[in-house]
């Protein structure tokens, strides 16, 4: 058994350890923690199974911003915890379990079953790289062969905030998202802001820039520039716009419009919905990219800055 | 020549694996808030310092290495800084235990 085979087996273990262990900790602090670490050893396994595109999103998304939303909620939840007390019943524990054995069986079975080589269009999308000119075949299959699937999931992105903002009260609709953050402007966290958004600003558009040609690209870039943003916010150097804000709004619209238009370009100009002309399809692509990634890093903001609960009254630091 | 880089690489490697390790151990035995940090930064700026400083021989190209030079500054910023963190919110929590 080679050290490669051998540290694999270990991550698996310990992933495995870490799952149990989030889900049977009493403490939801604890488990948002768990969690946390959870999702960054998944990381650690995509990048052992060489698809580094699904690590970076996996880290950024499912270790990072998930681990803030957790973490808020966790917050929140803490007055009421003692209420929660009540174990479910017998009946209901036993439903679940039986439940949970029979989805993990079943996915289990499926992979297993699964023939050998297993049916794969990667080959087809490295060799089609050419219709598009960018040679990162996860960004060519995103933004060009399953364009489709990225324009409705952008749609999804807008659904979500449509969603976290109707659980606004009606006296705060319009008004600012989430409490407002005071940090001493001196402190710490405040130093960390100014000195870590800059960099962060810049590595997160490299993030989405190099995604054309190597692992990277439209989300994971939109969350680094998302967990700048909550950065200097939780630091009160800066405030969430206010949602009625319409600069703002034409922002949460933009990667799906701009695709929405371009399919439809594509459907009166070229040969079919969302076919881009192949002399213009780099141009074409980039562009929705950089709209993407402005939709992206504000959806992920407000997503986790929750719903509307002040007024819209001006900002004074 | 490849030797000397590999030996470089090798002594390096262990040595942050060993500070790693130190304190993980630390993390788990030392009794309060604040000495757990102090050992905890001993992972973050020397194990992580030395891993850098043996893979930087490996490194194909002065992009890469200076990439990996960013990731350690990047640890040491972000490390120093939740320290300081935990440990104000420890201090006024009065919860160092």
């Amino acid at each position: 058994m080679s050290i490669a085979t051998a540290f694999e087996i270990m991550l698996a273990a310990v992933l495995l350890g870490l799952g149990i262990w989030t889900i049977v900790v009493r403490e939801t602090f604890s488990a948002t923690v768990g969690f946390v670490a959870y999702g960054l050893l998944v990381a650690l396994i995509w990048v052992r199974l060489d698809a580094a595109d699904v690590a970076l999103t996996e880290a950024a998304i499912g270790g990072g911003l998930s681990g803030v939303l957790l973490l808020g909620a966790a917050a929140r939840l803490r007055d009421a915890e003692p209420m929660a007390e009540a174990a479910p019943g017998k009946l209901l524990r036993a439903t679940a379990a039986a439940l949970s054995v029979l989805t993990t069986a079943t996915l289990a079975g499926t992979v297993l079953l699964l023939p050998d080589p297993a049916p794969s269009l990667a080959p087809a999308s490295v060799a089609n790289a050419w219709a598009t000119g960018l040679s990162n075949p996860v960004t060519n299959v995103l933004m060009a062969f399953r364009a489709m699937d990225t324009m409705l999931e952008k749609v999804v992105l807008v659904l979500a905030i449509v969603g976290v903002w109707s659980l606004a009260p009606d006296s705060a609709w319009g008004g600012r998202p989430g409490p407002r953050h005071r940090a001493d402007p001196y402190g710490v966290l405040a130093f960390l802001a100014r000195l870590l958004s800059p960099v962060g600003i810049v590595v997160g558009i490299y993030v989405f820039w190099t995604g054309a040609n190597h692992p990277g690209g439209a989300f994971q870039g939109g969350a680094i520039l998302a967990s700048m943003w909550l950065l200097a916010t939780m630091a009160g150097l800066a405030d969430a716009p206010p949602v009625s804000s319409r600069p703002l709004r034409l922002i949460l619209v933009a990667g799906s419009g701009l695709f929405l238009i371009v399919g439809l370009a594509g459907l009166l100009f070229g040969a079919a919905f969302l076919s881009y002309a192949p002399a213009l399809a780099k141009p074409l692509i980039l562009g929705i990219e950089v709209a993407m990634v402005l939709t992206i890093a504000t959806t992920l903001g407000l997503l986790l800055s929750g719903a509307p609960e002040r007024s819209a009254e001006p900002w004074a630091p | 020549m490849s030797l000397v880089r590999d030996m470089i690489s090798i002594a390096a490697v262990s040595a942050g694996a060993f500070f790693f390790l130190a304190g993980t151990v630390g993390l788990l035995r030392f009794p309060d808030t604040l000495t757990r940090l102090h050992a905890l930064t001993k992972a973050d700026n020397l194990g992580l310092g030395l891993v850098v400083l043996g893979l930087l021989p490996q490194a194909d190209s002065l992009r890469d290495a200076l990439k990996l030079v960013s990731i350690w500054l990047l640890g040491l910023l972000a490390g120093a800084t939740v320290s300081q963190l935990i440990a104000r919110a420890a201090r006024q929590g009065g919860s160092i235990r």
